[in-house]
């Protein structure tokens, strides 16, 4: 099976290349995934550089550009992919080395999104009370494993990666102000007025698109607009 | 040498549940915090933990923290310490109503309050009938919580050091650790951490077995820091293997399958669980249903065309209960195997998942080795918490529920403890250059560029030792034979190299470096398993089938040193209640 991969070590290389690697056919097994033939050609060549870890989808480490798409490698099926398997690090994020992208911006706007339960209430005994109803809100967001396969497949994150939140931070910002024991509403809106921090989302939908946890921030966002539009009636 | 320092009141090694709810506590009382990970905090293994954290609430049926301590003790089969378990079960509705008030997004029952599940070894009563102690976020407690201290650790401004990679402790010649040496893996550049405490939370080394169910990063290292530095690593030959992970592939799927009223088939359809724990079937302990499993197969009653797994049957429960209650491991199922566990039975078999021994530590999480006056003194200045340490709470087998709640009650015990110790020592003691030389020399040498051994064959080969001699069952042969080949692969390691020099983001070195971690670990585990010659909890020795509680209920110590065995004894005795006596285990 063969492969063209991204290699980039500012060490040694001036230009950024694309390298072609082959997998041998005998060890490739029925249900491989592409992370297991990553690391068989890790076995192969160790400078082949990329972030990996809990190998089942949750911990968020591998995400790259798979065939032009981001993905995860680690639950995406290499029978599924067309040869040469072609990957890129996650777009327009400064690369670090090969596969591996610097994710400072990305994390910086998940912060400024105030990702924390914010509640000023005395603490009870107890815990606070949520029907389940209310805590129904929260799935299809809290799952978010912070990959940034959304954020960087976002044309309007590529444009204003200092300004706009992008999709996984709104994601989480919605996360807080739909849980019934947030109270921070008012706060979490007001640092969101204005035409960059939310209002750059042009609901192109890659983030729905690549999203490896099928999350949808797109509605998340459409919701924190609505929330904004009756706030201010 | 000069090389870049900073200084913290308290350096945290390891960013996953444990280390951050220690970071938490100490930023929330003004401590100068330093957290290291090699990883970006949130894919910490902590993430992984799908099925819940057990604390007596009695949301769902009657409970109280007593029967708790009851399970935890029987579940050790007698070799957890009795005062660490009473702390930890009387502080554990506490640490959750705490982690609810921090946001973690808890599944709830009709009443508003937290929805709890039954989980195997769990009883009402002292062995009662079963209870529901384990407070659940759907599959996914453990990327809940971890998520959450993560996100109250950046309220609480906690200074990160993302992907920064440990090299060793710095330790002056009276002993008192320093620091750490730790390089930041995207540059390659080293760094001296000075810090008045140093808390080690580096997480298990599920690494050490072919299938596991561990994320690639647990190797072991802040045990094997310890080990270097000179302190023995704790009652190692307890590892436990989780019942039902993926056959052949060992992802995990939680006992909260079992808990929610699925059930193991063998190859003739039979319920065999019925045969090995009567009353509690399959929700007996980790260590009696993988030991059943194994030997159903190794008897011929495996499923499917080489019988060589067995059935984990759900789809009598329905889809929107395994929709609402298990999306997490339905996910997975449909991800790997391609079928819908609503719908078809999932192939199982047991998986390398927990580190039950570790870096011994007393319940206020302070390291404690056996030097002049006893077995138990404080090493000055270390902690360790969660899997790398050994309380020990889990003794000889962990009951499911409880890894959750051991890193945040011992994680915030230990924080507690070192915003005492910092209230006493007010300065840095002065930095000891010879100790720095020292984890420098174990970083340089692997700048050499010829050998004759690779990292990766280094590491698949004792992965396969480790599988084949330090198993489910073991004894006396195989152990011997699996001391010899581990001792074998660690010299040849001297012979190994990597191709990779540069000073970016070089992950082959720090495999290497890992490789290194579990080597130490490996000859721990399989040496203290050599030495235990009885059964109890997961250590399985065929020719010594029963447990010995004349002889052997005592804590293994493994020195690195001349690879010297040591024992102290239990503690038997509670903080506040009546010891509980050994007993036969039955489930």
């Amino acid at each position: 099976m063969r492969f063209s991969i991204y290699r980039f070590d500012p060490d040694k290389d001036s230009q950024p290349y694309m390298q072609d690697y082959v997998l041998d056919e005998a060890k490739i097994w029925p249900g491989m995934m592409l992370l297991d033939a990553l690391l068989e050609l890790k076995a192969q060549d160790e400078t082949l550089s990329f972030r990996r870890s809990c190998q089942e989808g949750v911990c968020g480490s591998d995400g790259m550009n798979i065939n032009g798409r981001n993905g995860l490698a680690c639950i995406t099926p290499l029978a599924s992919l067309k040869t040469p398997i072609e990957l890129r690090p996650m777009p327009a994020q400064p690369v670090i080395r090969d596969l591996i992208v610097d994710l400072t911006q990305f994390y910086t706007q998940y912060r400024a999104a105030k990702p924390y339960l914010i509640n000023e209430d005395p603490e009870p005994e107890v815990e606070r009370l949520q029907s389940p109803a209310e805590r129904e809100q929260l799935d299809g967001l809290y799952e978010c494993i912070l990959c940034a396969c959304c954020s960087t497949s976002c044309p309007s994150f590529w444009w204003n990666p200092d300004k706009f939140l992008g999709p996984a931070a709104l994601l989480q910002s919605w996360r807080f102000l739909a849980d019934s024991r947030d109270q921070a509403t008012d706060l979490r809106l007001d640092e969101l007025e204005g035409p960059f921090k939310l209002f750059r989302c042009h609901t192109i939908m890659n983030c729905v698109e690549v999203c490896p946890k099928g999350l949808n921030p797109t509605r998340a966002i459409g919701r924190i607009k609505d929330l904004m539009l009756k706030r201010s009636m | 040498m000069s090389l870049p320092r900073r200084k913290f009141d308290t350096l945290i090694i390891g960013a996953g549940g444990g280390g951050l709810r220690a970071a938490l506590q100490l930023s929330q009382a003004e401590a100068r915090v330093a957290v290291v990970s090699k990883v970006f905090p949130t894919r910490s293994h902590t993430v992984a933990a799908q099925g819940g954290v057990n604390a007596a609430l009695a949301n769902v049926l009657p409970d109280n923290w007593h029967w708790h301590m009851f399970d935890t003790v029987k579940g050790s089969d007698y070799l957890g310490d009795q005062d660490a378990i009473e702390y930890m079960c009387r502080a554990a509705p506490r640490v959750v109503y705490e982690l609810e008030h921090m946001g973690v997004p808890f599944s709830r029952l009709d009443n508003g309050k937290i929805y709890q599940r039954a989980f195997g070894g769990q009883s009402r009563n002292f062995g009662g009938d079963q209870a529901a102690r384990t407070c659940a976020a759907a599959d996914r407690t453990g990327h809940a919580i971890l998520h959450s201290l993560y996100q109250q650790n950046i309220r609480a401004r906690t200074h990160f050091f993302d992907e920064f990679f440990a090299i060793d402790l710095l330790r002056d010649p009276e002993g008192n650790v320093l620091g750490a040496l730790v390089l930041e893996i995207a540059t390659g550049e080293p760094l001296v951490i000075e810090a008045k405490t140093v808390l080690l939370a580096t997480g298990g080394a599920g690494q050490l077995f072919r299938t596991n169910t561990n994320a690639l990063i647990n190797t072991g290292d802040g045990m094997a820091m310890a080990l270097r530095a000179g302190i023995p690593l704790q009652d190692m030959e307890f590892f436990q293997f989780h019942p039902t992970g993926i056959a052949g592939k060992g992802m995990l799927i939680t006992e909260g399958v079992r808990g929610e009223g699925g059930y193991l088939l063998n190859g003739e359809g039979e319920r065999f669980m019925e045969r090995y724990a009567p009353k509690a079937k399959d929700l007996a302990s980790r260590d009696v249903v993988s030991r059943a499993i194994y030997t159903e197969v190794r008897e011929g009653r495996g499923c499917g065309p080489d019988k060589d797994h067995v059935l984990l049957k759900l789809d009598h429960l329905g889809v929107d209960v395994v929709a609402k209650r298990l999306p997490g491991i339905r996910e997975t199922v449909k991800t790997f195997l391609y079928l819908d566990p609503a719908e078809t039975p999932i192939p199982v078999y047991p998986t390398a998942h927990y580190t039950m021994g570790g870096i011994p530590t007393n319940r206020h999480g302070q390291v404690v080795v056996p030097e002049h006056n006893g077995p138990e003194e404080p090493v000055l200045g270390l902690y360790a918490a969660g899997e790398c340490a050994c309380v020990s709470v889990h003794g000889a087998n962990r009951l499911g529920g409880n890894s959750l709640l051991d890193i945040l009650v011992f994680g915030r015990a230990a924080a507690n403890h070192i915003i005492g110790e910092l209230k006493q020592n007010r300065y840095h003691r002065p930095m000891n250059d010879d100790s720095v030389d020292q984890a420098m020399a174990r970083l340089s040498r692997w700048d050499r560029r010829d050998g004759s051994e690779t990292v990766d064959g280094l590491k698949r080969e004792l992965q396969t030792v480790m599988e084949q001699h330090c198993g489910v069952f073991r004894n006396e042969e195989i152990l011997k034979e699996g001391v010899a080949k581990v001792v074998e692969l660690e010299a040849r390691m001297q012979g190994a190299y990597i191709k990779d020099h540069s000073k970016v983001f070089n992950t082959a070195r720090i495999e290497a470096l890992e490789l290194e971690n579990l080597m130490d670990i490996a000859l721990a585990t399989v040496c203290s398993a050599l030495e235990r010659r009885e059964s109890r909890g997961a250590h399985s020795r065929v020719d010594h089938p029963e447990r010995d509680d004349v002889h052997w209920m005592r804590h293994s110590l493994f020195h690195k040193d001349g690879r010297r065995m040591d024992y102290k004894p239990v503690r038997i005795k509670p903080i506040s209640v009546e010891p509980f006596p050994p007993k036969k285990r039955v489930y």
